[in-house]
């Protein structure tokens, strides 16, 4: 992994200088927002009525999506995003990252709120719950990725998004929001790992 | 969302800004430790004492940064708030939901009162950040002194 985030340091840093073209695109792709609003009245009915097996579908869908999704960004296309030619590049961001704009916030409100609800119907939430320590710890990974995401990861996939609507877009500011954004992804990468480990464990306990 | 004004290269690339979305990630994570500490410890009665110093402190750096973001001159205020008002509208969403979920949960007052303002302070950095990390790119422009 890290050879992979310093040869995509590299890459960046050798085509910065390079003005990619500008890009027609939406930012926020309306289609997707009908899409989004369903999920999260689902979201809120299954909670209101206290229904089990639906808080259950939410967490687990919401939290195998946020995962894989992690994994797959921070391990397998991060590295190879930044090894691909700029226009190669510009095409992959603009089709892909307007729609984790929208994908990520829902997939990760999904599994927060459906996860507390389902700790709370089963007891886990409990302080006297015996293995209390993992679900506290399993809060603390989410605190990290939040502050790794909300902080550094969607502005910059935001700005990069802003960057490739101008007429001409400059190089290095991509570049350089490029190696954060494959860096972050690669730490929230790691601490999804760090997740399969605890609720794997709080499953078999 | 729409496009966000040209921007002059290395003028706009390489200038000096106070680092407002550094201090808003400071209170991101005084708010993140104060709902971990909270949620770890519900449905019981937590002392309040550290999560109430937590929002307080971060509340205040929000509100700090908000005041040096204000005096930024020239900035790109228009993408600025492009980016501002639906952050906030999504964030305020996700923050709603997480509030939704407590008051269904019961959640004693006191504590419920320290979460509600958590998620708040919450719901005002995370758009803070997203906004000025976008326009601090963009090109000032005419407006860019406002």
């Amino acid at each position: 992994m890290a050879q992979d985030v310093a040869a995509v340091a590299s890459g960046v840093a050798a085509t910065s200088g390079e003005r990619p073209a500008a890009a027609e695109f939406e930012i926020i792709p309306l289609r997707g927002l009908p899409v989004v609003g369903v999920v999260l009245v689902g979201l809120v009915v299954v909670i209101a009525t206290d229904a089990r097996w639906g808080v259950d579908f939410f967490h687990v869908v919401g939290g195998g999506f946020w995962t894989a999704l992690d994994l797959f960004l921070g391990f397998v296309l991060g590295p190879i995003l930044g090894r691909l030619s700029i226009p190669a590049r510009v095409e992959l961001t603009t089709r892909l990252m307007p729609k984790m704009l929208l994908i990520m916030p829902t997939v990760v409100v999904c599994t927060l709120a459906a996860g507390w609800q389902l700790a709370r119907q089963t007891g886990d939430i409990l302080s006297t719950y015996p293995h209390h320590s993992w679900v506290v710890a399993s809060m603390c990974v989410v605190a990290v990725m939040a502050v790794v995401a909300l902080g550094l990861l969607e502005p910059a996939n935001l700005a990069v998004l802003f960057e490739l609507k101008k007429s001409q877009p400059d190089g290095e500011i991509i570049g350089r929001l490029m190696k954060r954004f494959i860096y972050s992804a690669g730490i929230t990468g790691a601490m999804q790992v760090a997740t399969l480990i605890i609720m794997t464990r709080m499953a078999t306990a | 969302m729409t496009a966000a004004p040209e921007a002059p290269p290395s003028l706009v690339r390489d200038r000096k800004l106070p680092p407002v979305a550094e201090v808003a990630i400071v209170s991101i994570c005084m708010m993140l430790i104060g709902g971990v500490y909270l949620a770890a410890q519900l449905p019981g009665r937590p002392s309040l004492v550290l999560p109430v110093v937590l929002v307080a402190v971060g509340g205040a750096l929000t509100a700090g940064d908000m005041v040096v973001l204000s005096r930024i001159r020239p900035f790109a205020w228009p993408t600025f708030f492009l980016v501002l008002k639906w952050a906030l509208l999504a964030y305020l969403v996700i923050a709603g939901m997480l509030e939704y979920v407590f008051v269904r949960d019961n959640t004693p007052g006191p504590a419920m009162a320290v979460l509600t303002a958590t998620l708040v302070v919450f719901a005002l950095d995370v758009p803070t950040i997203l906004a000025f990390t976008v326009a601090r790119f963009a090109d000032p422009g005419p407006h860019g002194s406002r």
